[in-house]
């Protein structure tokens, strides 16, 4: 499913947090979201999650806009925010039951589905545990079960690894590249961590609020030259902030 | 959306709110002992000291343990609505307030579901302070507990509404403490749930109006009716009427962004 982010620009009263942002993203496969803390990352998902209002500009899955059409957007979204929005008190199997339920299934499908995600995301056993007692790494697949319980066709994730150990980020990353190959998911993963971008992604880099370059990661990190991502991303950071002459 | 889709929607809302609750023992318990205290206690000192004349809906004197009641019943469902709005302003500071945001139903029918689902879990704790009310020998009749089942309802979704609407206007949940002492004390104080409104009026005029338009007393009255098998159109008005206001107002004043995080 494709995403197109068109003119958007977004503001906190007199702070500027997007500035005319326009990009699209690859549908099927994982989209880098690039940018340092600050960068406006979590807004634009507020945005397209539909958390915020759009200000200005408009944001268009498979064509339809989300601020004509804001119900069916939802129906076709599935995020994981950066702060956990588990309920800690609940078991695995409540907290995703309780989701399925505010998108309108029945009990029946939702534990059909419910089975099914879990038996996907390994956490079959733990299913009667509380939130409160699994660790961040399983409490982020217990997220990303829930965001897929509605069959969404676009997975936003924004900062999900945060918080986690190096080989529990690096699980999440792969267990994502694989559900996009599996289900053709079209996957929004904001970071400001680098090593979680591959070179074949497609990257959308941000920075105070501005698009600074998109393009595919290889290609951005000017391979010819051997230049990391991490300095190319620097580089055109500091070029987006310096005044025009 | 379909109308089954709905449905399964207000079923996982309440579901949720029962699941919390059952989990929250120490919650049933205070709600419990709150209403008992006043009953047990501050009313066994005071049925010597205040006499209750005749007044519709007792057809005979009654003590002031009876007299209470209700008002005892309605002060459960204040502290319910105020507890759920609390939860309100929690759910949204800790993040899940978004879960339920991303539903692609119409928000106002979600606001509307938690409003149902507090104002149910409100009553079953009604009915358990009735239940150990009954085994004190304060008794109503037996039908009348049936019949204030809806004026009982009615009362706490207006409780609630009105707990949703505050929690609008808050901030932070540090906020919430100062609020619940401006609301839930006037509110149950300048009410007939403790004295009838005659007894008021031959203390102070302006305190009998400030009674007397309190939508509270409008509650109680209207359970208090209900559990005698009588009807209190005025009361039944006023709460519809407020309940439909407040409800109107909360998800005309809900800001969703208020519920996300800054990035």
């Amino acid at each position: 499913m494709s995403i197109c982010v068109q003119g958007v620009s977004f503001a906190y009263g007199e702070r500027q947090a997007l500035r005319q942002v326009d990009f699209s993203c690859q549908p099927g496969c994982l989209n880098a979201l690039l940018g340092p803390n600050g960068a406006g990352k979590s807004t634009l998902v507020a945005l397209l999650s539909r958390l915020y209002d759009l200000q200005q500009g408009d944001i268009l899955l498979d064509g339809l806009s989300i601020r004509q059409h804001p119900r069916a957007a939802l129906r076709q979204l599935g995020v994981v925010f950066q702060q956990s929005t588990l309920d800690l008190d609940l078991s695995v199997r409540q907290n995703l039951a309780y989701h399925a339920a505010l998108h309108g299934l029945s009990r029946r499908e939702a534990a059909q589905r419910i089975d099914a995600e879990l038996a996907r995301q390994q956490l079959g056993e733990r299913q009667h545990e509380r939130v409160r007692a699994l660790n961040g790494g399983h409490r982020r697949r217990v997220e990303i079960a829930r965001a897929l319980l509605h069959q969404p066709r676009i997975l936003l994730l924004d900062e999900a690894s945060v918080g986690l150990d190096q080989a529990s980020r690096r699980a999440l990353n792969q267990h994502v590249r694989a559900l996009c190959d599996e289900q053709q998911l079209t996957v929004i993963w904001t970071t400001h961590l680098l090593d979680e971008i591959l070179p074949s992604d497609p990257v959308v880099m941000l920075n105070r609020g501005r698009v600074v370059a998109q393009g595919q990661a290889d290609a951005l990190s000017n391979g010819a030259t051997q230049e990391s991502l991490s300095d190319a991303f620097e580089r055109l950071s500091r070029a987006s902030e310096e005044p025009a002459l | 959306m379909t109308a089954a889709q709905y449905l399964n929607c207000l079923q996982g809302v309440m579901q949720r709110e029962w699941l919390r609750f059952f989990q929250q023992r120490s919650r049933f318990l205070s709600a419990l002992v709150r209403p008992l205290l006043w009953l047990l206690v501050f009313a066994a000192g005071f049925r010597a000291a205040l006499g209750v004349s005749i007044i519709p809906p007792y057809s005979t004197y009654i003590t002031y343990e009876t007299y209470i009641l209700p008002g005892l019943c309605c002060m459960i469902l204040l502290f319910n609505g105020m507890q759920g709005s609390l939860s309100m302003v929690y759910d949204r500071e800790m993040g899940s307030m978004r879960v339920l945001l991303m539903s692609p139903l119409p928000r106002p029918f979600l606001l509307l579901c938690k409003l149902l689902a507090t104002a149910l879990v409100s009553l079953i704790q009604v009915y358990a302070f009735l239940a150990i009310a009954w085994c004190f020998d304060i008794r109503p009749p037996l039908w009348g507990l049936l019949a204030a089942a809806p004026a009982l309802l009615l009362a706490a979704l207006l409780l609630s509404s009105l707990g949703l609407l505050l929690s609008n206007g808050i901030r932070q949940l540090e906020n919430f403490a100062g609020v619940m002492n401006f609301v839930i004390f006037p509110l149950f104080f300048l009410s007939s749930a403790l004295y009838p409104l005659w007894k008021m009026r031959e203390s102070s005029e302006w305190l009998y109006w400030l009674c007397a338009l309190n939508p509270f007393t409008h509650a109680v009255e209207l359970v208090r009716f209900a559990l005698y098998q009588q009807f209190n159109l005025t009361a039944l008005l006023v709460c519809l009427g407020l309940w439909l206001l407040f409800s109107l107002a909360a998800v005309l004043t809900f800001n969703p962004q208020r519920a996300a995080v800054r990035g």
